[in-house]
């Protein structure tokens, strides 16, 4: 019953909240809807029986599709991730006021409950109906609260996915169409031997729509100027929940039914990815925009998650596996320290900035903290799961680890110029009159420095989580 | 008493907890207390710990599992032996010397920064303590870019300079490029014996090609280059000198640049079976030590002299590393922590009574004013110019003597270094203390030795830097003398067993080590002679002179070959590639979509939804125009 209902109560209280009128009550209406499914989550990962994890429903049985939803071990961690992430988001960013606010929550519930489903999805119907719901509220939040290029910028950031969608949903019908018992079922998928070249082909078509997703290079030009336009709570959505669609979507549904393309093309699609890592870092350096430079970064730390998994190595799984979690945390807290520099100071760029560690020394303090786990310091969280995906690398081809591993020097270059011209030297005239952060945004933060030590210096939780997907996926 | 090891690095944490968070509300004396309570209650039980080993050896304390996966595991465990005991009693103890001296020294600051600052202190403490104390080369990589961490919040500390700044993200960058170099000597670890725990991988030796020892042996001396500022990843060093001056005490004495020494130390084994990298080590560190030791020459500001000398010294190190004599190293990181922790407090003694002022060629006759400070730093500049009974003595010709067992060019090249230490120190020493005063009036009414807070420092190291060579007396001079090479035994026994032992005959040790005094006594006159006189010029310096003075242009030179370029290319990725190759193509593709549709519409109800559909048909036949699939084919017939 749990994943039902962790779909169902973002989605209910999503639709309800496009009634609401009144800013407090649609924030709090979506905090509380956020709290209550948090609080499913964490009591169907430790308190309930495995039982209660799965479930399946007649959908659709003239086409074969069954309402099936399961929840391993990676879906586990995924819903961890949204459920933990929504509360974080909607109290860091309460203090935003939105026009026309129960709409804008209700997209961000909708969204929320199309991410849970894509993750706990065991059919491909279900599964691509999903992933449309996480995508289409997020257009809509991007086109009618976003920055000034929103519309250009969300188109293209529409049509872009959207193709990539329309890929995948001709991938799933051919396949539908091979399947043995005619079924959408991830099991008949994975049962489905395609003759060599009918296998190549079809898995372009879903790497495609994965790639565009997390975004791997070259695909990933949609990316920098979403998140920069896009409200910067739906950006947190995107950069720390909905890439990681991507990466779930090629453990789930690509590898387990193309093995011999995965293999086939793991070469190239690591080349690309390690190409995208150094590429975006290098771009990191020379950003003048802190969303735009978190932007890059991102696209760094995925090329390394995308990479690690086509090495189909336990080792890199592992890595990918906790890496999902912790960056999708991680990221959020800097963009929330990305949101409130805008909102406080009114501008993102580093030449106008400065001095804030005399101003606002809590935030220098946990700016600093998010900063350490984005260039993967020891003990902070990503310091485990960048050791393991290296290491997964390091096994796959040692020349193509050491040329990927340059990346983590220019993640130092480029967090440091940030962390320098943010918070160092002298005040300038935006900092001047800068107060520290206090209240929702300090506690939020205070809870993402808390999770960053704590899976740093004891992660074997995490790593035990997903340890049953990775036995079923790469051991298959 | 082992098991309570962990007492060690918690300590430091919990004062860099407490410090950190009580910033605002603690007093001052109440900081100071803390921060060096915490370092002071290490050293203690350090000490505990040391004579537990003593008497019944190492052994390895395991906490829990820090990473537990598939393929290897990674406890996090301390390696309890001679060599740790060694380097936390140096830790702590130097450690707690430079907090004490710290409560005086940095008393102007503002209460809250005076508790960043410690709390910074203690953290520096505590990584290198974890660096020391892991039992595999995963945690001694926590303490590894901890200690990097650390430097760069301590050489930014004051973090209005934006000079500062640059200095304290070019010591972190260029340790995270000698990082590199470790983690993929962890890999390529972890990929061939799945374990990276010491007992472990120096007992599975036998699993390895040579290539791979000798690969491994070299990327983790990558690491050491980073860490302890060897050629060619040196320049961060002297830069740090941005920081407070007792941190600069901290980290070229206690923490941070013995680093690398003691890793190679701890892999004295991997080094021992790999004589091409133990080549590279020796030349690297012997170029590094003449080549720091020549731009020291030329160095005006007090704390560059010194920085210089440390990349000098530490050359030396390697040095000794290189040739084998892993106890020489150990011994001269021992005596190099007393004298250079020494040098570095007297000069924050000095700079502290001159308000600010660095530049040695302003100061002059301190002797008079200031003469704790003045007695206890002539005794360190002896120390390190290697003037027998000092203790750099009996540490370096360990070290010279070992390299010319080796090859004798080693050792010649090395006693040229050793006189230019001599020369740049007691130019040091006289434009500072001999002389008559360079300074302003109002800097010469103020002139004034330091509280006991920083003097009591100064005179427990002098009596380190005198008497701390003792430990370790040559063969030569008494049979068994050398204590420390026997205590070190027990970690080196395999390498020493592999290399087998040289010995010099008596005679000829008894000429190197005259001659070289000789040489030494001669240079120290000359060099107090040439600079008891010397009067402030505005003349500009040439040839030679300005080459060494502007440090043999390196800096400028990385910044043109490699510092630049990138710069260059990352402007040409984010201006040219990105905007205009990759997402001109896309908006390329959309421009041609949208051009083909206008052409197009009149045949279209211009519905959104037929527009998908069509789109999805269109596959569905690409599909099966490509593949002329006759399942699909079969099931159409019946679907249609």
């Amino acid at each position: 019953m749990i994943p039902v209902l962790l779909i169902l109560i973002p989605l209910v209280t999503g639709l309800v909240s496009f009634f609401q009128k009144e800013s407090a009550t649609a924030k709090n209406w979506a905090l509380l809807s956020a709290v209550i499914t948090l609080a499913i989550t964490v009591a169907g990962l430790f308190f309930l029986p495995a039982s209660q994890l799965s479930y399946d429903a007649a959908w659709l049985p003239d086409l074969g599709s069954r309402f099936s939803l399961t929840m391993d071990g990676m879906g586990k961690m995924l819903s961890l991730l949204t459920a933990l992430s929504f509360p974080l988001i909607f109290a860091a960013t309460y203090r935003n006021n939105y026009a026309n606010p129960g709409s804008f929550y209700g997209l961000m519930l909708l969204s929320q409950a199309g991410l849970l489903g894509v993750f706990l999805a065991a059919d491909a119907l279900v599964f691509y109906f999903f992933w449309e719901l996480a995508l289409v509220p997020v257009y809509f939040l991007c086109s009618i609260w976003g920055g000034s290029k929103r519309i250009a910028v969300t188109f293209k950031f529409f049509i872009y996915t959207f193709i990539g969608s329309l890929l995948m949903l001709a991938g799933i019908l051919y396949l539908y169409f091979q399947s043995a018992d005619h079924s959408f079922a991830i099991k008949s998928f994975s049962h489905i031997a395609l003759a060599g070249k009918q296998e190549n082909f079809i898995f372009w078509l879903f790497f495609i729509a994965f790639a565009i997703k997390m975004p791997v290079f070259p695909f990933h030009t949609w990316q920098p100027d979403a998140y920069e336009q896009s409200p910067t709570a739906t950006t947190m959505v995107m950069s720390g929940i909905m890439v990681k669609m991507g990466i779930f979507a090629v453990v789930r549904w690509l590898i387990p039914v193309f093995p011999h393309a995965s293999a086939q093309y793991g070469n190239l699609i690591i080349i690309l990815s390690v190409t995208g890592m150094l590429y975006a870092s290098l771009i990191a350096i020379r950003q003048d925009d802190i969303k735009r430079l978190i932007a890059y970064s991102s696209i760094a730390h995925i090329g390394l998650m995308c990479a690690a998994l086509f090495t189909l190595n336990k080792t890199g799984w592992e890595g990918v596996m906790i890496q999902m979690f912790n960056h999708g945390v991680n990221v959020i807290g800097l963009w929330i320290v990305a949101d409130v520099i805008e909102q406080k100071l009114g501008t993102r760029k580093f030449s106008e900035l400065g001095g804030l560690a005399q101003k606002a020394p809590v935030m220098a303090i946990l700016l600093v903290v998010m900063a350490l786990a984005n260039i993967a310091l020891p003990l902070t969280n990503a310091f485990i799961g960048e050791f393991l995906m290296f290491n997964g690398l390091f096994r796959y081809n040692m020349w193509i680890a050491a040329v990927a591993g340059i990346s983590v020097i220019l993640a130092a270059v480029y967090t440091l110029n940030m962390v320098q011209k943010v918070l160092y030297g002298n005040t300038v005239s935006a900092t001047e009159n800068a107060t520290d952060i206090s209240g929702n945004v300090q506690l939020m933060l205070v809870v993402i420095t808390l999770v960053v030590i704590a899976l740093g210096v004891y992660p074997q939780p995490m790593i035990d989580l997903t340890k049953d997907t990775i036995q079923a996926v790469l051991v298959k | 008493m082992s098991k309570l090891v962990y007492l060690i690095p918690l300590f430091p944490l919990l004062g860099f907890l407490v410090n950190g968070l009580g910033r605002k509300s603690l007093s001052k004396s109440m900081i100071a207390i803390i921060g060096s309570g915490a370092i002071l209650a290490s050293f203690v039980v350090s000490v505990l710990v040391f004579f537990s080993v003593k008497a019944n050896g190492g052994e390895v304390v395991t906490l829990f599992d820090f990473i537990n996966v598939e393929s290897f595991r990674i406890p996090f465990a301390f390696q309890v032996d001679q060599l740790s005991s060694i380097f936390l009693l140096i830790i702590t103890g130097i450690g707690f010397l430079i907090h004490l001296y710290s409560s005086a020294y940095m008393h102007e600051e503002e209460s809250r920064h005076y508790g960043r600052y410690f709390a910074y202190l203690n953290l520096f403490v505590f990584s290198m303590l974890l660096l020391v104390l892991g039992a595999n080369y995963v945690i001694m990589f926590i303490g590894w870019e901890g200690v990097g961490l650390c430097s760069y919040l301590l050489i930014g500390f004051w973090f209005k300079n934006t000079n500062y700044n640059y200095a304290a993200k070019k010591a972190f960058v260029m340790n995270r490029i000698g990082d590199l170099g470790f983690l993929l000597a962890v890999f390529w670890m972890l990929y061939k014996l799945d374990t990276a725990t010491y007992g472990d991988v120096f007992a599975a030796t036998s699993k390895l090609s040579s290539f791979d020892i000798t690969a491994i042996t070299m990327l983790l001396f990558v690491g050491a280059m980073g860490k302890s500022a060897q050629i060619p990843l040196y320049t961060w060093l002297p830069d740090a000198m941005a920081g407070p001056t007792p941190v600069s005490a901290l980290i070229h004495a206690a923490t941070m640049v013995t680093a690398g020494i003691y890793m190679i130390a701890r892999s004295n084994i991997l080094y021992t079976m790999a004589p091409a990298t133990q080549t590279l080590v020796a030349v690297i560190g012997l170029a590094t030590a003449i080549f720091a030791a020549t731009i020291a020459l030329r160095q005006n500001d007090i704390k560059k002299v010194l920085a210089y000398s440390t990349v000098s010294q530490l050359g030396y190190m390697f040095l000794g590393l290189g040739v084998g004599a892993y106890t020489g190293a150990v011994f001269h990181v021992m005596t190099h922590a007393f004298f250079k922790a020494l040098l570095f407090l007297g000069a924050g003694s000095v700079i502290h009574a001159m308000h600010h002022e660095q530049d040695i060629r302003k100061m002059g006759a301190l002797k008079k004013y200031m003469p704790v400070t003045h007695i206890t730093f002539l005794l360190a500049c002896l120390a390190i110019a290697g003037i027998p009974p000092f203790s750099g003595f009996f540490s370096k010709d360990e070290i010279l003597t070992a390299a010319f067992s080796k090859n004798p060019l080693y050792y010649f090249v090395g006693v040229a270094g050793a006189l230019m230490t001599a020369f740049y120190m007691f130019r040091l020493y006289t434009l500072t203390f001999l002389g008559q005063f360079r300074g302003t009036q109002e800097q010469e009414h103020h002139l004034h030795e330091s509280p006991w807070q920083m003097t009591f420092p100064l005179i427990v190291l002098a009596v380190l830097s005198v008497a701390g060579g003792w430990i370790g007396i040559p063969e030569v001079f008494a049979e068994n003398a050398h204590s420390l090479e026997h205590f070190l035994a027990p970690v080196f026994a395999e390498s020493a067993k592999l290399a087998g032992q040289h010995h010099l005959a008596a005679s000829q040790e008894y000429m190197m080590m005259g001659g070289t005094t000789i040489a030494i006594i001669l240079i120290i006159l000359f060099a107090v002679n040439s600079y008891k006189k010397y009067q402030l010029s505005e003349e500009e310096t040439t040839g030679v002179s300005k080459l060494l003075e502007n440090k043999w242009y390196v800096d400028e030179l990385y910044d043109a070959v490699i510092v630049n370029p990138l710069q260059a290319l990352a402007g040409f990725f984010k201006n040219i590639i990105e905007k205009s190759g990759i997402d001109g193509l896309v908006n390329g593709v959309g421009k041609l979509v949208g051009y083909g549709s206008r052409q197009l519409r009149l045949l279209q109800s211009g519905q959104v939804g037929n527009y998908i559909l069509v789109m999805v048909l269109g596959m569905v036949v690409f599909i099966l125009i490509w593949f002329n699939d006759a399942a699909i084919m079969q099931l159409l017939n019946k679907i249609f």
